[in-house]
């Protein structure tokens, strides 16, 4: 399992996904190769794909620090410790200045189960960024 | 300090900039091959507990062996006595007493046997919680360092692409706003479907005669027939 194979998969479903949902894969290059998945109808918030020796790492970037606002802070963080749960299969996370929703797989888990989490991933995304909008500027 | 807590204070500290690493590349290599060598050492050392539970089995055997052979002599020896020989009986005694005294070694042997399986098997247990706990740690930071590589590649992808970051909220606008058009596209869909439905049963009902009619040729005809007269 990489992401060329995940990229393949991903590509060669078009439009016979089970979560009826249309990607679209771009890799990066860098240090790590990373993938880039764009969902039909939801390019603004693309899922980046990396692999590493034992997980495959799934992240949806949410918003930076700049776009909180800043009496909000403390609140938007207890939201996100009291939603990490009840959200099905994603967590929140930060990296850098950006707070993320990610899930992380088995590198053993099967195409079936990346596909499935791509499109949960994207949907909690979508009703992350609406449910906490009144956190943001 | 634990793995946890130096990753947080490398975070933090703002080790997170590109091309700094959480732990310098050495160590990481010098801790991979701690764990291989740990792996090492567990194989050898369940090598050498199936070696010692064989010894320990061997004995065993040897020990019931034994016992029952000195059980057989005693009889002999009873036997000896109540024919009134002392001199054979004194024979199998002296026998008795060299098959107890074997056994007394194997025995001896069977116990330090099982001690040194026990230790074995403990042992393993350690360095098999030990090796899984250092291949989490060494996960943790190749996980947080790959992340890292990933998020300036994806940087470095969205700057050289010139393609500018949407605010979160900009974002979820024009993913509804495409949502509402796909949805208005459906719903314009099932009211022409509805709308073609409609149609079909005006012609079922023209082809029955019933409603208004169209004006062919032939009633045009018939209207100028009509006229004439």
């Amino acid at each position: 399992m990489n992401i060329h194979t995940i990229a393949d998969h991903l590509n060669s479903l078009a439009d016979n996904s089970d979560t009826g949902m249309s990607f679209d894969c771009q890799p990066i290059s860098g240090e790590v190769d990373v993938l880039q998945i764009s969902i039909l109808g939801r390019e603004e918030l693309p899922v980046f794909i990396s692999v590493t020796e034992d997980q495959i790492l799934c992240i949806c970037y949410l918003w930076g620090t700049d776009e909180v606002k800043p009496e909000c802070v403390n609140a938007m963080h207890e939201s996100m410790l009291e939603m990490n749960i009840p959200m099905p299969l994603s967590s929140f996370s930060k990296i850098g200045d950006k707070y993320v929703v990610f899930g992380a797989l088995s590198i053993n888990s099967s195409f079936d189960d990346v596909e499935h989490e791509l499109a949960v991933l994207s949907n909690n995304a979508v009703e992350v960024i609406d449910d906490m909008s009144e956190y943001l500027l | 300090m634990s793995i946890f807590k130096k990753i947080m204070t490398a975070i933090r500290g703002g080790a997170s900039e590109a091309g700094e690493a959480i732990i310098d590349a050495n160590a990481t290599r010098i801790f991979e091959q701690e764990i291989r060598d740990a792996e090492h050492h567990l194989t050898k050392a369940k090598r050498d507990l199936t070696g010692v539970m064989a010894e320990q089995m061997a004995a065993k055997r040897e020990i019931d062996r034994l016992t029952r052979e000195i059980t057989e002599h005693e009889g002999y020896a009873m036997q000896a006595l109540e024919k009134g020989d002392e001199t054979l009986a004194i024979a199998v005694a002296e026998k008795i007493a060299n098959l107890e005294s074997t056994l007394a070694d194997q025995q001896h042997a069977h116990d330090s046997f099982s001690g040194s399986a026990d230790r074995l098997k403990d042992l393993v247990k350690k360095s098999e919680r030990q090796v899984a706990e250092h291949k989490r740690q060494l996960s943790m930071v190749k996980t947080t360092e790959s992340v890292q590589k990933a998020t300036s590649a994806i940087t470095d992808n969205f700057s050289s692409s010139n393609s500018k970051l949407l605010s979160a909220k900009d974002s979820l606008e024009r993913i509804k706003a495409k949502q509402q058009k796909f949805d208005d596209k459906m719903k314009a869909a099932e009211l022409l479907d509805s709308e073609d439905s409609d149609t079909s049963l005006q012609a079922q009902l023209k082809a029955a005669g019933i409603g208004s009619q169209d004006n062919s040729a032939n009633s045009v005809l018939e209207r100028l027939k009509a006229k004439k007269k």
